[in-house]
């Protein structure tokens, strides 16, 4: 019997959703399982990473990494991988763009350390103790790896060669890129494995979408009842649609809930924030500077609205110091 | 006009203001400023657009990501848009931007959008010239540079494991 092809599934700075999400394929699970050999999955398996070390270079067929690059052991991690593989995907929002964790990069790493070791409202830490980046225990020393001051997306570390979208990205999008993987019918390197396509394309409410939307108010989700069978957007709603790309076939759009963007722009956009925050103020309805800053502080976090997910990869990356 | 070479080769910085100018008013006002041999400072790279409201908000942010220090969007004054409506949403937008440009650290004065009309050949030299005085008091931007350094400190770990040093931590 020929060798199975081997794969790596890997947890960087994410919540673990991108973990459930590889459950989330249900019974599919067992024909993967069949498929390949898993021989890293930090989550479900017991395997180290010396035994990653041990294998030979490339022998891994893929391994995919979800989270964003935060500390000095994951880039460690993330570049051991990819010596290993011949493949790697960045799965999910936080490895293809940075995701909720980029939304630090507001931050500097010393305000980060000090709000949650000393400021934090569950903290109490009198003497204001911080964890020891090196410490000698019996003769044995014990590091911690370094917090680096600007999160990453993971291709601002290595190499990527596919990207599977979306926070987490669906059981559907998954299935077909393990079949595209293993039927070795692959796309162009560097492809999101996901429509090209906004996501207002394939939205159940697109065909109530106004050509000319007329902003007064943006009204934020928890305060307004919504109408199910209507455009969001249409509604007063921040709904990140027509700026982020399809795939999820409008998974929080069906639960009356506007999209936030986890899927990442299409091809033709570089900054996903940018091209939202364009569409959306360009439909403000008032033609004066005082009315149309009172329609667009109803957006009270322009940044963390519109680069939710995106900040590491946007055009800026980061708060300038 | 330095480039960017010159400049770190005679080491003395100049601000560079790249100016998004719409062709049926700022444009033909900066010509103005030509033709009648008015004077300003050097520190403004043209562009010409269509409108102002063809100026999509990603310009401005890679502009200043591509070490642009300031940058200036010209359209014409509210009610003479050649297209009725251009200027009102290039408006809306940088109002925003103007906003989220604050929150991610860069200053106010760094981006300033004008109407100039046509006849407007004064205001160019007026408005280039207090751009110019003000972004060099701010100093330089740089963001490509900083970009660089942000990534040194992933050098660190190329340095401890390929080069079996001891990790250092800071």
């Amino acid at each position: 019997m020929p060798e199975k092809p081997k794969v790596t599934f890997y947890w960087c700075a994410s919540c673990g959703g991108c973990e459930e999400s590889v459950v989330d394929l249900a019974e599919n699970i067992l024909d993967v399982v069949a498929a390949v050999d898993i021989v890293m999955w930090p989550v479900a398996m017991d395997f180290k990473k010396k035994d990653v070390e041990a294998m030979e270079d490339k022998s891994i067929l893929v391994s995919m990494i979800n989270g964003a690059i935060r500390t000095s052991e994951q880039e460690e991690m993330a570049k051991l991988m990819r010596r290993k593989s011949q493949l790697v995907i960045a799965y999910g929002s936080c490895a293809h763009l940075g995701g909720i964790p980029g939304l630090a990069n507001q931050f500097q790493r010393e305000e980060i350390l000090q709000y949650i070791f000393e400021e934090s409202p569950s903290t109490v830490n009198p003497q204001k103790t911080r964890p020891e980046r090196k410490v000698m225990t019996n003769g044995n020393a014990v590091t911690l790896p370094n917090f680096f001051n600007v999160v990453r997306a993971l291709d601002q570390v290595i190499d990527v060669d596919y990207y599977l979208p979306g926070c987490p990205p669906t059981p559907k999008l998954l299935k077909q890129a393990l079949d595209a993987l293993l039927s070795g019918n692959l796309p162009e390197k560097g492809t999101v494995l996901a429509p090209d396509i906004a996501l207002c394309d394939e939205c159940p409410k697109k065909d109530t979408k106004p050509s000319d939307l007329k902003f007064t108010e943006f009204k934020r989700p928890h305060l307004v009842q919504i109408d199910s069978a209507t455009c969001l957007l249409a509604q007063g709603i921040v709904c990140m649609g027509p700026a982020t790309r399809g795939g999820c076939e409008g998974v929080c759009i069906s639960g009356n809930m506007p999209c936030t963007g986890c899927f990442g722009p299409t091809s033709r956009v570089k900054d996903q924030g940018a091209k939202i925050l364009s569409a959306l103020a360009s439909q403000v309805e008032a033609k004066d500077e005082k009315g149309i800053d009172a329609t667009l502080a109803t957006i009270p976090d322009p940044v963390g609205t519109f680069y939710r997910y995106g900040l590491p990869i946007s055009l800026l990356r980061r708060k300038n110091f | 006009m330095l480039t960017a070479g010159e400049q770190s080769k005679t080491n003395t910085w100049e601000p560079r203001i790249v100016a998004f100018f719409c062709n049926w008013c700022t444009y033909t006002a900066a010509d103005l400023a030509g033709v009648s041999r008015l004077r300003h400072a050097p520190n403004a790279r043209i562009i010409r657009v269509m409108c102002s409201g063809r100026v999509d908000p990603q310009f401005i942010l890679d502009a200043f990501s591509k070490g642009a220090d300031g940058v200036l969007l010209g359209g014409c004054h509210p009610g003479d848009c050649h297209y009725m409506e251009g200027n009102y949403k290039a408006l809306r937008r940088m109002r925003l931007l103007k906003r989220m440009l604050k929150d991610m650290g860069i200053e106010e004065h760094r981006f300033r959008l004008e109407w100039i009309s046509a006849s407007e050949g004064e205001r160019i030299k007026t408005v280039i010239n207090e751009m110019t005085e003000q972004v060099r008091t701010l100093g330089p931007l740089g963001l490509p540079k900083k970009f660089e350094e942000w990534d040194t400190e992933m050098e660190v770990l190329e340095r401890t494991v390929n080069g079996k040093e001891e990790a250092v931590h800071a």
